[in-house]
């Protein structure tokens, strides 16, 4: 998978034709999405946990990005705001699938423990280890893999977290610290905690 | 503090992970336990923002789906501006023509005052 282009450089390219597309050039905006739909489906994964679910979170974000790029301040790189749009096209999605299923995990649902089989030469392996976590990741309760997913690894403020997944910054901090130390116990038990879930 | 409170106090800067709060870090400088937990919490960020480089392939048709979406889109948006173009046309041409009209009148009484004055 090709990683994405260095910040200063994919702004420098955006740049332009964010101009272009917020003055209602349509090709423009073309080719922003096909400069960063792999990003931005990357995120939307991240948030689903599946790809028919991404596939449908990316798509709608584009259409929401391409019915308001007009009103588009520029305060924020591009990218940033279509973090933004994906994570509230993500948490709405994952709001109607809930209230049709009802299927949410609750966020002390246990996770599969997989310590047992774990190799430790593969352990070793910091590709290994980003698997396992983003194994992980997928595991947990939608509405902290959410928070995790914005603040650790995308960067996003509290804030703008919180209102984009329409809940208080007091709560997504709190989520933040679960969904950390959920992910921590799984990856990086301590001595005891490694005994514990075994006897789980 | 008590131990299990360190998760709440544990903030990911761009420097690194740190413990907000002066008593927690007192607590860490002297408790083993929370040490080897703080360490762990330091490797569990380093390996979620390694993820940030990673970027999955969203698989044939995606793109072509979304441009159809993106089409869809703005075929309706130009629907919307020529129905809306229509609507100002309308508004405006009956504008026009009212005003004509009372103008016509206007000037239809004031030659019919002069004719009288005349005579």
């Amino acid at each position: 998978m090709p990683a994405p282009e260095s910040n200063q450089a994919m702004t420098e390219i955006l740049s332009p034709l964010v101009a272009a597309a917020r003055q209602g050039d349509r090709r423009a905006f073309e080719e922003l999405f096909r400069l960063t739909s792999a990003d931005t489906y990357t995120l939307a994964y991240r948030l689903m946990g599946n790809e028919d679910d991404a596939r449908d979170v990316a798509q709608e974000a584009y259409l929401r990005a391409y019915r308001g790029i007009a009103k588009f301040r520029g305060d924020a790189r591009f990218t940033t705001w279509m973090y933004r749009i994906t994570a509230n096209c993500a948490a709405s999605h994952l709001e109607r699938r809930r209230r049709h299923r009802h299927e949410e995990l609750a966020d002390d649902a246990p996770l599969p423990d997989r310590c047992a089989e774990r190799d430790p030469q593969a352990r070793a392996d910091a590709g290994a280890v980003r698997d396992e976590l983003t194994v992980a990741l997928a595991e947990l309760a939608p509405r902290l893999r959410a928070v995790i997913v914005l603040r650790d690894i995308y960067d996003l403020p509290h804030e703008a977290i919180a209102t984009e997944l329409g809940i208080t910054e007091t709560a997504a901090k709190v989520r933040l610290h679960r969904a950390r130390a959920r992910l921590r116990e799984r990856l990086y038990p301590l001595p005891g905690e490694e005994v514990a879930a075994h006897a789980v | 503090m008590r131990c299990e409170d360190l998760a709440e106090m544990v903030s990911a800067t761009p420097e690194g992970v740190v413990i907000d709060d002066v008593r927690g870090r007192r607590h860490v400088e002297t408790c083993l336990r929370c040490q080897a937990e703080l360490a762990r919490y330091r490797k569990l960020v380093r390996t979620l923002r390694s993820l940030r480089s990673e970027v999955f392939d969203p698989g044939p048709g995606f793109v072509a789906d979304v441009l159809a979406a993106l089409d869809d889109a703005g075929d309706r948006h130009l629907l919307r501006s020529l129905l809306s173009g229509h609507r100002v046309a309308y508004v405006g041409g009956l504008a026009v023509a009212t005003a004509g009209a009372a103008g016509a009148l206007v000037i239809a009484r004031s030659r019919g005052r002069r004719v009288a004055l005349a005579g």
